[in-house]
């Protein structure tokens, strides 16, 4: 597959015009969000076109599209921008692209720990090459049961994770959010146990499917989507895919993800896409296709995998998948 | 106060409650929902039913600690939009999330306990709402008629089960709730044994 090089400036270079301009936008509605909020109703639309319009000539918009890719409708870059479980900022779905807006996602550093040769501090911009950028359309499917297809910006995980040349005991890979409570309100409260940790088995994390996030619709992904780096598990529930990734550590043992521990009984470390496995409070055989699946349809059944069986399924032959949820 | 006044009154206690359900179709028709309009409008109809028993519960208490005996003429309306507001939100859990397929709902219902919790509720709100004529008062006696209406303070207890019991994380607003049906009913408690 050939991955189209547009030019020799990093992407990070490039200052995002279009959010620039946008920024006195953004502060408006976030007063007028805050006003409708505190005002207990939430009734009154608070969608306006202008904030959830990507650029056109994003800074990614000559990456060529990968591997993988879904041919089904994409979910408008307004609903995948503006509907967001992304706890640190807010646990109403409409809050993150509000609260998030002045969120600085630069400098970013990553610490890289645990069971592997090269740990340290690194730069976000060490892993921004171009030639490793790739568009891919997955299928998005949230644990509570709706779901988007979305184009992603990113790179496969294994490429960044060689570079720290994992050991013969990095068996896992564990995530963290950043933890800055002053630029992430929601984690003055004790909603999750933060920072958000996440993890995956080496050979899921090592998976080409399993990808680095950093843009979408062609453009810098913004910051209610988890700017400035987030994963995409695709077969897996949306939680898995962790956002604003500031820490990776490579251990022996199975990580504890925040949502293990705040429902060890509901959330599973594995967290695959299961039709055939209910939450214990709700189904999963069904899901609400966002923008799709409206007033009148059916919502549409969930597949295996996500539909990803055909390339992961393998990874788990033997797994009693109802025990290992 | 005049019956013209209190009736004038009631006219627009009757609009305002409505306004919730208006915007509501309004923003549904006009796409200004959000990118899931249907789980929105489920939430929606669930919490103004929630408040609106909250407002109900608060008649009393109201009336009789500030003394103002003309909200008692208010009771049975917003007693009403809670049954109101229990429908539409009954209603979109049948149609947005089962289609009308009444034995797949029939298995949820049983099924999901948080789901049992709301039907409960629902099921509850029924005979209050078909009594809740001068008619029906008249017919059932007013003893028999407040015994059954005492069942309004039972049915926070599901609702809020209901609502803990659908959530993933962050109970502070279902911890509101509690509290203050809590202060409202202990309220009741304490009205009752400070005046024997």
């Amino acid at each position: 597959m050939l991955i189209k090089k547009s030019d020799d400036i990093l992407p990070s270079e490039i200052t995002d015009k279009n959010a620039y301009l946008n920024r006195r936008q953004f502060l408006k509605e976030a007063g007028l969000y805050a006003a409708v909020a505190s005002a207990g109703g939430l009734l009154l639309p608070v969608s306006s076109e202008a904030a959830v319009t990507h650029n056109e000539n994003g800074i990614y918009k000559d990456i060529a599209t990968g591997p993988y890719t879904v041919d089904e409708k994409l979910t408008s870059y307004k609903d995948v921008t503006s509907y967001n479980n992304f706890y640190e900022f807010g646990t109403q779905k409409g809050a993150p692209r509000f609260r998030a807006a002045e969120f600085k996602t630069r400098p970013w550093k990553i610490t890289v720990e645990g069971e592997c040769e090269k740990p340290g501090m690194y730069d976000l911009e060490d892993f921004l090459k171009t030639d490793w950028m790739e568009e891919r359309i997955y299928r998005f499917r949230c644990v509570e049961a709706w779901s988007m297809v979305v184009p992603w910006i990113g790179f496969e995980l294994n490429k960044m994770l060689k570079q720290f040349q994992p050991n013969s005991k990095a068996k896992y890979v564990e995530f963290e959010t950043l933890y800055d409570p002053k630029q992430m309100p929601g984690q003055e409260r004790a909603i999750l146990d933060w920072p958000y940790t996440e993890g995956l088995r080496i050979d899921e994390a090592m998976h080409p499917l399993t990808i680095m996030v950093v843009g979408l619709y062609g453009d810098i992904l913004p910051n209610q989507n988890g700017a400035p780096l987030r994963l995409m598990v695709p077969w897996k529930y949306g939680f898995k895919s962790i956002k604003s990734i500031a820490k990776i550590r490579f251990t022996e043992k199975a990580p504890v993800s925040s949502w293990m521990k705040s429902a060890p009984s509901e959330y599973g470390f594995y967290s695959n896409v299961n039709p055939n496995v209910a939450h214990p409070r709700w189904s999963q055989a069904r899901e609400r296709r966002l923008g799709e699946d409206g007033f009148f349809s059916r919502k549409r059944k969930t597949l295996m995998f996500n539909g990803y069986g055909e390339q992961v399924a393998s990874l788990y032959s033997g797994m009693d998948l109802s025990k290992h949820f | 106060m005049e019956q013209k006044t209190i009736s004038l009154l009631k006219g627009v206690v009757f609009v305002v409650c409505l306004i919730p359900a208006i915007l509501l179709f309004y923003n549904a028709f006009t796409d200004n929902l959000g990118a899931n309009p249907v789980e929105e409008i489920t939430l929606e109809t669930g919490t103004w039913a929630l408040r609106f028993l909250v407002l109900t519960l608060a008649i009393t208490p109201l009336r009789k600690i500030f003394g103002w005996s003309i909200l008692i003429r208010f009771r049975r309306m917003l007693g009403l939009y809670v049954f109101f507001y229990a429908c539409l939100h009954f209603l979109a859990f049948i149609w947005f999330d089962h289609f009308f397929e009444l034995d797949e709902m029939i298995k949820d219902v049983i099924k999901r306990p948080f789901i049992t919790m709301g039907f409960i509720s629902f099921v509850m709100l029924m005979p209050l709402a078909m009594t809740s004529t001068n008619k029906m008062m008249k017919r059932l006696g007013g003893k028999r008629w407040q015994q059954l209406h005492r069942l309004v303070y039972v049915i926070p207890f599901f609702v809020v089960i209901h609502y803990l019991w659908k959530l993933k994380a962050d109970f502070l607003m279902v911890g509101i709730y509690t509290l203050v049906f809590s202060v409202l009913l202990l309220w009741r408690l304490w009205y009752r044994y400070s005046n024997r």
